[in-house]
């Protein structure tokens, strides 16, 4: 064991998966000779070559259109796409080529792509550095998406996805990749060092594709989320003396529903909270989701807390972004109701 | 006079009931371009991007410095395989008229584009075509009947019925499965390109797209991706002067020929011949050569002819002149290669009236076995279960519940 933060982590599992799969190729831009921007591919390409890490021309559909041929040819891609707000150049290969090669042709093509791609906010970066476009991509058939919320999984879900003959769009909340954060921009920052997701193996692991994480266990409310929102919702919680129990979604596609309906069942009592847009956000699949399949063991409306339905502001950081106040105000409202 | 903006929208030479008009085609004798070596630098042979190289003259002999002096055996391959094409083709195309298929595409006068070059690549070479190279896959060894079963999405479609009529694949015979999206084959066959120089493998890419998807993005990324890694592909552009209805100018064809598209980053253009095989044939050599030895890709534009409509839905008639391709002055791509044999004297028309009549009962004979997997209003039918698998590799849950759903219901009467 030893201690990581989330870009060390995800360094971690390109080295593992390069050292042990020839096939592993890494491709984006400032990959290569520099490792990166967030510097999570640091160091590869000194250790495995310029024809095994890649720096990439500034063109993500042509990034993640070579990564498929690569795919094809019989090689294990990991594309790099520097921010997701810049991931849309490429969306056409995600969506009519990448997620439906196998479906399309039978099940005799398939292109094992993962693509990595920094998301969120909390880091003053404005409209176009603070997206958070999952629920985009959980639209999608074909594809696994992923968002881990600590180093340890964002290392064992890499790792799986990596090692997936499905694609996988692999999301990394930015502002936690140095350590975790509770919504508090005005509390110094945090380090992984000091919390116990922070503990890395530095061997080859895996965290199952598929399978939520109970973080916190609690019988009065049940808390869906993942990415940064996690750490918030656990610092709500605590503000609001509520015993909630806090899942982290992890894989937000395919849908780890057992683990959510198992704990609403006991609750009776579900809020939903991401930092993504509201209107037809992941959010509202959770929503559905628990409404259906919970309905008779509910006690009161579920509840959503989200960014507002505007493009992420620059300036207003702190009011669009949903943190420990207005977590704290969800769950307050959903402990008052019925 | 004063001066003002202007904004240009393109015109084609000729609309229906107005003479054809192809002086804007710029022509070079056959045989008059110049064959550089394959690892000559970029910027030495731009004048290939403008020129039209052919082998073929009107005289129906090879000439030139193009000339790939091929044997009897393989020109009279290329005829057999671009006859067999464009039976399958009418058949095809008929099939559709009666309503036993739901869309079709023809290559009619595309023909010597893909047998051309089909027969100047290496079977371990991966081809990533357009909606318009049947005949690679026909060429290659596609059965007739896999080709026509797709078309059907009967039992037999290798693609489980989940796409449309043409959108063949063939792994076996490495040829990529096709996408209804424009030009996102380019950079596929870019990367594939780029592992197989990783992998240290001599195989090289091919991809095909028509004039008007040179105007998609996927095209300049294929294209910058190529020049920087010089990724051993050949990346052609069919230009058959046609986009359903929109002239090769709304893609850009008006100022500079497709073949010049790559001179800005260094990548070597040829403006061939489209209907001339032996000139096909060529080029592609010099590419394959270029690309396999190490000196990257090559950008090949066809000048060619749609001989027919741009598909099953469309008609042309309402946008093109319909003596158009009677007045193409590179012909017909078949009957040139058929002309050039008759005065080898290696065929007669005795033998070209048997072949044809010959290829017409492979495809008769290949049609009645097709049909016998099903057609789309006669058994057997794909079982509706397909519809769930090859999603992801292992059927997921919530596919499994939806799954069941629609057989519960299929099994109820509504």
């Amino acid at each position: 064991m030893s201690q990581m933060n989330m870009i060390q982590a995800i360094n971690s599992a390109h080295d593992i998966m390069m050292e042990k799969d020839p096939s592993v190729v890494v491709l984006g831009q400032d990959v290569g000779y520099f490792g990166g921007v967030f510097r999570c591919t640091d160091g590869l390409q000194e250790k495995y070559g310029e024809h095994r890490v890649i720096d990439a021309p500034i063109a993500e559909g042509g990034i993640i259109g070579t990564a498929i041929g690569m795919g094809i040819n019989g090689l294990r891609p990991v594309a790099e796409i520097q921010f997701a707000d810049y991931i849309y150049p490429g969306f056409d290969q995600i969506v009519s080529e990448l997620s439906r090669l196998r479906y399309r042709s039978g099940g005799e093509f398939f292109s094992p792509v993962t693509i990595r791609t920094p998301c969120g906010g909390g880091i003053r970066g404005g409209q176009t550095h603070s997206q958070s476009p999952e629920g985009i991509f959980t639209h999608i058939s074909g594809i696994i998406t992923v968002m881990p919320s600590n180093p340890y999984d964002a290392k064992g879900l890499l790792i799986s996805a990596i090692e997936s003959d499905d694609p996988v769009v692999f999301f990394e909340p930015k502002r936690i990749y140095n350590g975790p954060f509770d919504g508090d921009p005005d509390k110094p920052g945090v380090s992984w060092s000091s919390h116990p997701m922070g503990e890395v193996p530095q061997d080859y692991y895996k965290v199952p594709l598929g399978k939520a994480a109970v973080v916190e266990e609690g019988d009065e409310l049940t808390i869906i989320c993942y990415g940064t929102i996690v750490h918030v919702a656990q610092a709500a919680a605590k503000l609001t003396g509520v015993r909630a129990e806090i899942i982290d979604v992890r894989t937000l596609f395919p849908l780890d529903i057992d683990t959510l309906t198992k704990s609403v069942e006991k609750t009776g009592r579900c809020l939903v909270a991401h930092e993504a847009t509201r209107f037809c956000g992941y959010g509202a699949e959770l929503v559905a989701t628990v409404q259906q399949e919970c309905f008779w063991h509910l006690e009161a409306p579920i509840e959503r807390v989200t960014g507002w339905d505007t493009p992420y502001p620059h300036a207003f950081e702190w009011k669009y972004f949903p943190g420990q106040k207005r977590l704290a105000a969800g769950i307050r409202k959903v402990m008052e109701a019925g | 006079m004063t001066q003002k903006p202007y904004l240009h929208i393109p015109h084609p030479a000729a609309r229906p009931g107005e003479a054809p008009d192809f002086s804007y085609l710029e022509l070079s004798d056959a045989g008059a371009v110049d064959r550089p070596p394959s690892d000559e630098r970029a910027r030495n042979i731009e004048y290939l991007a403008h020129e039209l190289v052919r082998v073929l003259d009107d005289e129906h002999q090879a000439t030139g410095p193009w000339d790939p002096s091929l044997d009897k055996e393989i020109l009279l391959k290329a005829l057999r395989y671009m006859v067999l094409t464009r039976a399958y083709d009418d058949r095809m195309q008929r099939v559709q008229r009666q309503g036993k298929i739901s869309f079709y595409m023809q290559s009619l006068g595309e023909e010597a584009v893909s047998i051309g070059q089909g027969l100047a690549l290496e079977p371990g070479d991966m081809l990533f075509p357009s909606y318009r190279n049947q005949g690679l896959f026909i060429l290659r060894g596609t059965e007739l009947v896999d080709l026509m079963c797709q078309c059907l999405s009967n039992t037999g479609d290798m693609c489980k019925g989940r796409q449309m009529p043409v959108m063949y694949q063939d792994p076996a015979r490495n040829i990529f499965t096709l996408s209804g999206n424009l030009a996102t084959q380019y950079p596929q066959a870019v990367g594939w390109a780029m592992g197989s120089a990783i992998k240290g493998e001599k195989h090289i890419a091919v991809s095909w797209v028509g004039d008007g998807s040179t105007a998609e993005a996927d095209f300049h990324y294929a294209l910058t991706f190529a020049a920087v890694y010089q990724a051993p592909v050949i990346l052609n552009v069919v230009n058959n002067q046609w986009a359903i209805s929109t002239f090769q100018g709304f893609a850009g064809g008006e100022r500079r020929p497709f073949a010049a598209r790559g001179l800005g980053l260094g990548m070597p253009g040829i403006r061939v011949d489209g209907n001339d095989l032996l000139a096909i044939y060529a080029v592609t050599r010099w590419a394959t050569e270029r690309a396999r030895n190490g000196h990257g890709p090559t950008l090949i534009e066809h000048v060619t002819y749609r001989g027919g409509a741009h598909s099953t839905s469309d008609d042309p008639v309402r946008y093109r002149p319909q003596d158009e391709w009677a007045a193409f002055p590179l012909g017909d791509p078949m009957d040139r290669l058929l002309q050039h044999l008759l005065e080898l004297g290696h065929w007669s028309d005795e033998k070209q009236t048997a072949l044809e009549e010959e290829t017409k009962m492979v495809v008769d004979d290949a049609w009645k076995e097709a049909i016998s997997f099903g057609t789309m209003t006669e058994p057997p039918f794909l079982d509706a279960q397909l519809m769930f698998e090859d999603v992801y590799k292992e059927i997921p849950d919530h596919l499994k519940k939806q799954r069941d759903e629609m057989l519960k219901l299929a099994g109820e009467k509504s």
